[in-house]
């Protein structure tokens, strides 16, 4: 008998620090989801396509490489200055526009365009890039990224894209 | 008085505090530890003086992406007292960096991580990288046009990672590009995340001070044993011992002092660093270099093989980290004396050296094309017409400049050139320019035949007799 009340208390202990233990997981995990999920929900949510107008056609000559400002595709009513994107755009042709990233494809680093040497340069690392984006010197491995652009309504438009993130 | 008494001894009495905190201060500790031990104490005050002025900074700051700009230029030049918080709390971050590692170094060369101070070791590891990242962090919530570049750079190093690159690329962003998520993010990181796991970190890694005992000096042919370490060290200090308080404190005390008093110095005199431009992300108008604590990991990265850059940019750090955190179980027993351990003396020698002379090429940063050079005049030039004189023009507009110096103007990346004419033939020159070579992109498309030969005939004039 005394044998068994010992068991029995014993168990009795165990189920209450089980309970316990239990319930305060329950009340984490339950204030973690909506903690933890807030944090990095907006990480997996895909902004819409948005084509952004950077100008009239005329309005660029025909080999000129130019840089081009437009805004972000959703921009957060607070991100001021921050939502402004650029990119370097280049009329090839009457119909026909190449726009490269600013960002290099070293790390990221605004690339400028130097009109007398036809070359992409960026300040950061000695990355340099030939006039058609492909990596003339330094450390970037591969060549500028490109964005998509057409033309609308006489006007030239850019897809408004993600920084480029190099991957391996 | 009686009052007093009277209120302090109830105060004592339903909280035991004075007595217990008492006992805390007066612990035994080993004698003569004398100036060497003064770093860790004085790295805690440095993280207490960016609590307050980051407190302070936090009553003004306004952490908004299209905001906090201005609010930095209201906290320096407009608010009362805004820019001695912003420098103490700028210079405050870099006596952290310093004495955090003068720490690290000083308990490595004193083998103090060995038995039974492993978890010692392993926290600070986590304090350090704390640290660091706080020093990263903060450099981006002074949100100028740098900061929105470090980002960048921060995510495309992490964009490296295998598998989820992208994925933890957006998350240092805060998403896809730069915007108003970026900065918020930032600062929760920096003013609540990172400190609140120092606050952690910093209590568990007192606690072990306490719990194991400050380690004696180093003595040559006294190693560590872990079966008799404990008992001996006990024994010591109930032979040896000295009350903390105040025979060791006030090293640590007058030390601390010193180094407030330069923190305080160097905000009134020096000041906080100057706010770039505009965190305007389409302004390519830039020069991203970072804060200088991170100017060694910059040139590394515009000098390391570009094969191997990919696996270095996450494996560097990754192999450091696991070092550190594997060193207190790699050797945990044995001689402490830095004098017996000439491998820990070597490593010091050798971490010290190369990241100096890292720094000292970042600071100078020869592979980056000098876009503010000054165009070279009529007078280096040599010719005021003629193919030389054209070559002269030419070699300013055609970017040469930017990475070649002659007689002065001009970069650093490529050879300098000022006498080029006695060094190669008017063939080798046309070949070089053309098809380029090393680092040097060709120009043969760019450059028409009358450019070339003119380019040419100047170079070929720069020659040293």
């Amino acid at each position: 008998m005394k044998q068994n009340m010992i068991t029995s208390e014993c168990s009795r202990r165990q189920f209450l620090a089980k309970l316990s233990i239990a319930l305060s997981s329950i009340a984490g995990t339950l204030v973690a989801i909506p903690v933890v999920g807030s944090i990095i929900a907006p990480l997996f949510q895909k902004k819409p396509e948005t084509w952004r107008a950077v100008g009239a056609i005329e309005s660029f000559k025909i080999g000129d490489t130019v840089k081009v400002e437009y805004l972000d595709s959703s921009p957060l009513p607070w991100a001021g200055i921050t939502a402004k994107s650029a990119a370097w755009l280049r009329r090839v042709s009457d119909e026909k526009f190449i726009v490269f990233s600013v960002n290099c494809a070293h790390l990221g680093c605004p690339v400028r365009w130097v009109e007398g040497a036809k070359l992409f340069m960026c300040p950061c690392h000695g990355g340099v890039y030939y006039e058609d984006g492909s990596v003339a010197s330094g450390p970037p491995p591969r060549g500028l990224y490109q964005y998509p652009v057409r033309v609308q309504n006489g006007q030239v438009e850019i897809l408004a894209s993600p920084i480029p993130i190099t991957t391996i | 008085m009686r009052l007093l008494k009277s209120v302090m001894s109830w105060f004592e009495d339903r909280t035991g505090l004075v007595s217990s905190m008492g006992s805390i201060m007066r612990h035994p500790v080993p004698p003569g530890s004398a100036w060497f031990y003064v770093f860790g104490s004085a790295t805690l005050l440095a993280f207490l003086t960016q609590v307050a002025t980051g407190i302070a900074l936090a009553f003004m700051y306004v952490p908004s992406s299209g905001e906090a700009y201005q609010s930095l230029q209201f906290i320096t030049n407009d608010s009362t007292l805004g820019r001695v918080v912003r420098g103490i709390h700028n210079w405050g971050a870099s006596a952290m960096i310093v004495l955090v590692v003068i720490h690290m170094v000083q308990v490595y060369l004193f083998a103090a991580y060995k038995y039974p101070r492993e978890m010692n070791w392993l926290t600070g590891v986590v304090l350090l990288a704390c640290t660091v990242i706080m020093g990263f962090t903060g450099q981006v919530v002074r949100w100028d046009q740098t900061a929105v570049w470090s980002v960048i750079v921060a995510a495309e190093q992490a964009g490296r990672v295998p598998f989820i690159g992208k994925w933890l690329a957006d998350f240092v962003i805060g998403g896809e590009t730069i915007g108003g998520a970026t900065l918020s993010r930032m600062f929760a990181y920096h003013v609540f995340i990172i400190p609140g796991l120092i606050f952690i970190f910093i209590g568990f890694h007192l606690y072990l001070v306490l719990r194991n005992g400050i380690s004696e000096p180093p003595e040559i042919g006294k190693p560590v044993d872990p079966k008799t370490y404990r008992d001996s060290y006990e024994d010591m200090l109930k032979k040896k011992g000295v009350p903390f308080w105040p025979d060791a404190a006030w090293r640590d005390v007058v030390f601390g002092f010193s180094v407030m008093v330069a923190i305080l110095l160097l905000a009134v005199i020096v000041g906080p660093p100057d706010l770039g431009k505009p965190p305007d992300p389409s302004n390519l108008d830039a020069l991203p270099v970072p804060d200088w604590y991170f100017v060694f990991y910059f040139a590394l990265f515009a000098l390391m093989p570009p094969e191997l850059e990919s696996y270095l940019i996450v494996g560097g750090p990754l192999i450091i980290g696991i070092l550190l955190l594997a060193l207190p179980f790699i050797s945990n027993r044995g001689e402490r004396s830095p004098l017996r351990r000439p491998w820990a003396f070597a490593v010091v020698v050798l971490a010290v050296a190369s990241i100096s002379s890292l720094w000292a090429i970042g600071i100078s940063s020869p592979w980056s094309p000098n876009f503010d050079a000054k165009p070279l005049t009529a007078e280096i030039i040599g010719a005021s017409t003629g193919p030389i004189y054209e070559g002269g023009e030419l070699f300013n507009e055609k970017g040469c400049l930017y990475c070649h110096a002659i007689s002065g103007h001009g970069g650093q990346r490529g050879p300098d050139l000022t006498n080029i004419g006695n060094r190669l033939s008017t063939n080798e020159l046309t070949w070089r320019i053309m098809n380029g070579g090393l680092n040097m992109p060709a120009f043969g498309g760019t450059l028409t035949n009358d450019e070339l030969s003119s380019l040419v005939a100047f170079l070929k004039s720069r020659k040293v007799d």
